[in-house]
């Protein structure tokens, strides 16, 4: 449908959720291009300390290098024990659906800014581009490269900009919590107002459609009420402005969505980590499972989530309980397509040469060839667009079959 | 507009703010009556009578902040103040800390604004409300008395973002090493919500610490004060700050000539800000870009609420709830919470990141049913359009404002234009 027509002709209503405090984004791409399955990807904004999550316990030199933080006890492979803050997917885990990759990182190196490191992990390219130069995110190439996706078919949900989907390929961004209610006499000014300009143009298209889309959804059922007693860790206890998003983008994807993005804040955990940590594994851990249960078994069952971060964190906690920025890090996948029960990446090992600059978990591979072996399972697209087009210079490594 | 900012501050003392030395009596007094309130459940009125006196009292810094803007007759100190303040990002970690943004901003930045960059940099990182927020109260030198003792150490986050964000800027030419010294020499500030701004000579990493090639020794703030001052002066820092006024206050991508006009300003000068900004407003490329730049939320809703009259005191008194309702959750909507953007770098520039289909539906929303519950009565939507855009008002937005239903939706139709959300 013509946007602009669209934009004319809607009566608009809408419904306002509850505002959500924290800054998380959903982005959502769909088309029948992509075929039947659906990736989810989560942008873990703050640096998520991979070697507290994914825990290589039965390494000798890990119990020295953090004394002041609480060790995991639930097992996964070879070394590796899961922080308790994600215990609640025990279960995935159990039923091959949840996996992690260890010692993994962009190209980024050395000067361990948070905001180039995030601007790299989303755009997707190398370090011969400068940063800041770099005009699209990967998701959105991926979307470049395949025919078939019109431009009604992607569109995006949250507060925040997510440059990972930014670009000329179709997709479009939202959150649930805004709605329009404009006369139809005002859509129409608003439309004439708004044609010079693209940026207004584009958005205010997108804003209306959007909002009369949702109203059509509206009265979903309560949120589960927050409890009075502090949830313990591991614990599905809802989060209700996660909740909102996730269950939009779940409603969109078991339709004709194939793609959507988050991005979840709060993983700088420079002091008291071990408190620190469990909020914003829990808001992970709820959106794994919120995701599942509103997908429903048969589109969970072609889901795939991947979560990544900008860097690692030292492998020494600091003087103050926390870690400071650092290298290596962790990707956290789920989902009922997932090839999962493992613990993938070559375990680079903790001693003091093993390091990255005698400070960091030494990257073993490319965290873009992780993002890049899931699209090529679930959407078939080849290892020469994957390489070329959506991450140019990568080399996507032997082939760790993630993909059901 | 240069001799306004050299002259009194007359909208400080219309709108008066407070430090953290008046913040501090209650902020200790909630923080206190937390940990009781943890201990005894019979204290949980207590605390949160006192943390409703810390909340009231960040309000009415924030409601000062914001009716300068509506009152002054000049804005130009009062979008420096919110530049400044965005450069130097903090935020309030607990329930009892919420003064201390708006406080930084009334010790550290209004002081400064048209003073030296060093003496910003040097009041912005000595800051309780800077050491709190990245952590640096925390951070202990290893080697130190209580260090040894305790077995604590260094945490880099403010060193870190004292020369990526703040000074140098990311592309400058340091590396971790310098990071880590940094890091050390800043060791024995702390803050705290009981006893303010404290230097523990204890906690201090013993020997001099080297930045950048030079060794910084001596006991207490002298050698800290000298590193942030050379940083200050350092030409990479020169060219940082250039960049980001010129993005903020002419475009998101500005005529590079008119930066390295504005570095060379901030070089001879050794960072007086008023020579910056005076070779910024002297260059012609200032003056040629006109409606580059989106405003963000902050500055959209005072734009909308200044141009429809209302006063300083009108905002000052508007009730609790509808501050909160049509005013802070809406520009939380639009994207921008306020006092509370997701990292130490604030809030972006780019025009792209604001008018987002989200962004744009939370604006138009809040155009058409905000002002006509605020403002009384509706002014005619052209005259309005002439009036608040000048020049600006193109005539599709005249044609259109024209022909709305209601005084509402016409007005709401000129503050929703690209005219009125561009700059």
């Amino acid at each position: 449908m013509d946007r602009r027509q669209f934009l004319r002709g809607m009566t608009v209503a809408g419904c306002s959720a509850a505002a959500h405090p924290m800054l998380t984004s959903v982005t959502l791409a769909q088309g029948a291009g992509l075929g039947e399955n659906r990736l989810i990807v989560v942008i873990l904004r703050g640096a998520m300390d991979g070697l507290d999550v994914v825990q290589p316990v039965g390494d000798r030199d890990f119990a020295a290098l953090r004394p002041g933080l609480p060790r995991a006890e639930m097992m996964l492979s070879g070394p590796f024990a899961l922080h308790p803050g994600l215990g609640g997917l025990q279960g995935l885990w159990q039923a091959g659906q949840l996996g992690f990759v260890q010692a993994t990182s962009t190209p980024y190196r050395d000067k361990r800014s948070h905001f180039d490191g995030q601007s790299l992990l989303e755009s997707g390219t190398g370090m011969d581009v400068a940063i800041g130069a770099q005009r699209d995110g990967w998701l959105n190439r991926m979307l470049q490269t395949v025919p078939g996706l019109s431009a009604e078919t992607a569109y995006a949900v949250g507060r925040e900009a997510l440059p990972l989907l930014a670009g000329a390929g179709p997709s479009r961004a939202w959150t649930p919590d805004v709605s329009l209610m404009l006369s139809a006499q005002s859509q129409l000014l608003l439309d004439h107002i708004y044609h010079d300009d693209d940026l207004f143009r584009e958005a205010g298209a997108e804003a209306v459609e959007l909002s009369a889309d949702l109203s059509e959804r509206a009265g979903r059922g309560p949120l589960e009420g927050a409890e009075a007693r502090k949830p313990g860790p591991g614990e599905n206890r809802p989060w209700p402005d996660l909740d909102g998003l996730v269950d939009f983008a779940a409603g969109r994807m078991a339709g004709a969505t194939r793609i959507a993005a988050f991005s979840l804040a709060g993983w700088d955990t420079h002091r008291n980590q071990a408190g620190a940590i469990a909020r914003p594994l829990s808001r992970l851990q709820r959106v794994i499972l919120r995701m599942q249960a509103q997908l429903g078994p048969q589109v969970w069952g072609r889901t795939t989530l991947i979560a990544m971060t900008e860097f690692g964190r030292t492998v020494r906690q600091n003087g103050t309980g926390g870690t400071d920025h650092g290298t290596g890090g962790a990707v956290v996948l789920a989902g009922g397509a997932l090839r999962g029960g493992a613990v993938w990446g070559d375990w680079p090992g903790l001693s003091e040469t093993a390091l990255y600059d005698r400070r960091d978990l030494m990257p073993t591979s490319d965290v873009r060839a992780w993002a890049a072996w899931s699209m090529r399972g679930l959407f078939g697209l080849d290892r020469a667009v994957l390489e070329r087009a959506v991450f140019p210079g990568l080399d996507m490594g032997r082939d760790p079959r993630l993909i059901l | 507009m240069l001799a306004a900012l050299s002259g009194p501050d007359d909208m400080a003392k219309r709108h008066p703010t407070f430090g953290f030395g008046a913040a501090l009596p209650m902020m200790a007094r909630a923080n206190e009556a937390r940990k009781k309130a943890r201990q005894d459940p019979a204290q949980r009125a207590a605390y949160q009578s006192a943390i409703r006196e810390v909340s009231l009292a960040a309000e009415s810094n924030v409601r000062a902040e914001f009716a300068r803007c509506l009152d002054a007759q000049d804005t130009f100190r009062e979008r420096l103040c919110a530049f400044w303040t965005d450069h130097f990002t903090t935020k309030a970690r607990s329930a009892a800390e919420r003064p201390l943004p708006g406080t930084l901003t009334h010790d550290a930045v209004r002081p400064h604004v048209a003073g030296r960059f060093e003496d910003m940099l040097i009041a912005a990182t000595l800051h309780p409300a800077m050491l709190a927020y990245l952590d640096q109260s925390a951070s202990i030198g290893p080697l130190s008395a209580v260090g040894k003792r305790r077995g604590r150490g260094v945490n880099e986050n403010l060193a870190r973002e004292v020369m990526e964000l703040h000074s140098l800027g990311v592309g400058a030419a340091y590396a971790q090493a310098d990071v880590r010294q940094m890091a050390l020499l800043l060791t024995g500030l702390e803050a705290n919500l009981k006893d303010g701004f404290m230097f523990h000579p204890n906690r201090a990493e013993p020997g001099a610490e080297v930045i950048l090639g030079k060794a910084y020794g001596g006991d207490g703030l002298v050698p800290i004060k000298a590193a942030l001052v050379d940083l200050a002066r350092h030409p990479a820092t020169a060219a940082h700050i250039a960049g980001k006024l010129a993005t903020h206050f002419v475009a998101d991508q500005p005529d590079p000539d008119l930066v390295a006009a504005m570095t060379a300003a901030y070089v001879a000068s050794g960072g007086a800000l008023l020579d910056v900004y005076a070779a910024m407003l002297n260059h012609p490329a200032a003056w040629s870009l006109r409606q580059m730049k989106a405003r963000p939320p902050v500055e959209f809703v005072l734009a909308a609420l200044r141009a429809l009259g209302m006063t300083g005191d009108a905002l000052k008194r508007m009730g609790r709830g509808p501050f909160s309702r049509m005013i802070l959750k809406s520009m939380a909507l639009m994207g921008q919470d306020w006092q509370n953007p997701v990292g130490p770098d604030g809030w972006s520039e780019a025009a792209e990141a604001w008018i987002t289909p989200q962004g744009l539906g939370a604006r138009i929303s809040w155009a058409m049913e905000v002002p006509g519950r605020l403002v009384r009565p509706m002014p005619d939507p052209v005259a309005f359009a002439g009036h608040s855009l000048g020049p600006a008002a193109d005539a599709r937005l005249v044609w259109a404002a024209a022909r709305a239903e209601s005084l509402r939706e016409g007005v709401g139709l000129v503050l929703a234009s690209p005219a009125f959300n561009r700059r």
